[in-house]
């Protein structure tokens, strides 16, 4: 389990709403991350499909079972290769989510749903697409990981849950549209810088690796900023893709970090989450009762 | 507050942004060119920079189309653009277009005759833009966008408007960094419709103040009465709030009277960029 492995951040535009032609896009990105040595391949949020769906959610919605026509090809690509990629899924009921899937040697090994859905400003998720109802770790060929998307991580629950859950590496997944130009952050939007800073901090506070894969592109007049970085157990910015412009970043990843970061820092080790839960038994008890 | 440091943008970082959107945004549709009006101002010089660095110059045509009383500082600062940038572009002069339609309606007055012209220079924008093969660039810039102080249907309409969130104030940053000509960024605005129009004289108020006030309004979501507090007279204000308010209708599409279960715009929400 300690071998090291490489991750690749797959910094992509998709074709709104061209579930086809993105599935065409990722086995070629496939095949050049094979040939760039890559063990791991994240793909962003909704890297199949596109971000301001809309109305199009129905039409590219799939089912992550082995005979959908979308989902066997990338099957059958991890045999070869882990993957991470983003789609819109559609469950036996016939609801959908935006959700990341983590493939692995032919089988989907876990799908995260998407727990909060961004509608306020510029987001207009929780319109089209439901909720998701939890975060769990799950364990992989390199480790146990953690899969969050895009609002997700604003939420602090999140990262957290998934290291106590026993995540080593948290993969965020996301969409994220670059608005705030103003002068205090060198050549990031506001919303990157804040990204950057939280991803470092959770990165550092759980001593874990940290992925965030973002994509890129333009649609609707809204460009996405890109820049996705990996970061070590202790916070350092081991590589970043540019902002703006499509790339695939590898990035070697060792996972005797991990024990260097955790004995620097046992702070997993003296987390309390039986008393997290207690606390915030009590604290959500108030909240529903008469006090409030 | 410092209001004028919130209007500061990183503006290398603007214009990276614009740029790559420009491109994608008309990529997409399978389009490399671009037409625009220019007018020798600072909105059309400033989108004439833009569309040339995101898709050459050779491939941004650039449409003059003085009135018999437009300025002429207006058509030397506009061939200035063209010849330091190196566009293509084409003079089409208005008033045969527009100068008929005055003569069949006396009195219309300079305000109805502005909107017609603008709107005549809308149908030569479209229609080159078919000739040409690239989609029309849009020149609005936020305050204007935001006051109102614009033609619907005329230079209000394009197909991509890569100023439409940048205050006026920003717009003349941008430019700046962009190298549009000193002269153009020392004149001041005008719509020149007629002469010795200047849009701070027609609206009675400065783009300074009124960037100052609408940043505080929209950005960053105060209310007036915490505008005044800012140091703002409440007059100015409410006038500003006015103007935003009377105009919205500007900003939007039609309105569809509404009869079956799913109508565009309410329940058929495709996006714009479908498929691209």
């Amino acid at each position: 389990m300690d071998k090291k492995f490489t991750v690749g951040m797959a910094q992509t535009f998709p074709r709104l709403g061209d579930v086809e032609f993105n599935l065409h896009r990722h086995l070629e990105l496939i095949r050049e991350a094979q040939g760039l040595g890559v063990d791991l391949l994240v793909f962003p949020e909704l890297s199949l499909v596109g971000y301001t769906l809309r109305d199009l959610v129905p039409h590219v919605a799939v089912r992550p079972s082995p005979e959908h026509p979308i989902w066997k090809p990338l099957l059958e690509a991890s045999r070869d290769i882990a993957l991470v990629v983003g789609f819109v899924e559609e469950d036996e009921r016939r609801q959908f989510f935006v959700a990341s899937a983590f493939l692995d040697g032919g089988e989907t090994v876990h799908v995260h749903r998407k727990v909060y859905l961004p509608t306020y400003g510029l987001f207009e998720e929780g319109r089209y697409l439901g909720a998701g109802s939890g975060f769990s770790a799950f364990d992989t060929r390199f480790g146990r990981a953690g899969m969050a998307i895009c609002e997700d991580v604003w939420h602090l629950s999140t990262p957290y849950l998934l290291g106590v859950d026993g995540a080593d590496y948290l993969i965020f997944c996301s969409a994220s549209p670059a608005y705030g130009v103003g002068t205090d952050q060198e050549g990031a939007t506001a919303n990157a810088a804040t990204v950057t800073q939280f991803t470092k901090t959770y990165a550092s506070l759980l001593t874990s690796y940290a992925f965030h894969v973002n994509r890129v592109g333009v649609e609707e007049g809204i460009s996405f900023w890109g820049g996705s970085m990996a970061i070590s157990p202790r916070g350092q910015v081991l590589a970043q893709a540019p902002y703006f412009e499509e790339a695939l970043v590898p990035v070697e990843v060792d996972p005797g970090l991990l024990r260097v970061a955790r004995q620097r820092l046992p702070l997993l080790r003296d987390e309390k989450p039986l008393m997290v839960q207690n606390e915030l038994s009590r604290v959500t008890s108030k909240e529903s009762g008469d006090e409030r | 507050m410092n209001v004028e440091a919130l209007l500061l943008q990183d503006v290398p970082l603007v214009r990276r942004m614009l740029v790559s959107a420009l491109r994608a945004e008309l990529g997409r549709f399978g389009f490399k060119k671009a037409v625009l009006g220019l007018s020798g101002g600072l909105d059309s010089s400033l989108a004439a920079y833009l569309a040339a660095e995101a898709f050459g110059a050779e491939n941004v045509l650039a449409v003059m189309m003085p009135y018999r009383t437009s300025s002429p500082d207006s058509s030397r600062d506009a061939m200035e653009v063209i010849q330091r940038l190196g566009l293509r572009h084409a003079t089409i002069e208005i008033t045969d277009m527009v100068e008929p339609l005055f003569a069949k309606i006396p009195n219309m007055g300079s305000r109805r005759q502005g909107n017609a012209m603008a709107r005549a220079r809308m149908i030569i924008l479209f229609d080159q833009s078919e000739a040409w093969g690239g989609l029309v660039i849009g020149t609005s810039n936020k305050t204007e966008l935001l006051l109102g102080y614009g033609t619907i249907f005329g230079d209000m309409a394009s197909a991509v408007n890569p100023l439409g969130d940048l205050y006026k104030t920003q717009v003349r940053n941008l430019a700046r960094e962009m190298g549009v000509p000193d002269a153009i960024l020392a004149k001041p605005p005008s719509a020149d419709l007629w002469p010795g129009q200047t849009d701070e004289g027609e609206m009675g108020l400065t783009y300074a103040e009124v960037d100052k006030v609408l940043c505080l309004l929209v950005d960053e979501r105060l209310a007036m009465g915490e505008v005044v507090q800012a140091g703002f007279s409440e007059k100015f204000v409410r006038q500003v709030w006015r103007m935003v308010q009377r105009s919205q209708y500007k900003r939007l599409p039609p309105i569809i009277l509404k009869v079956s279960g799913r109508t565009a715009g309410w329940e058929f929400r495709m996006p714009r960029d479908w498929g691209t």
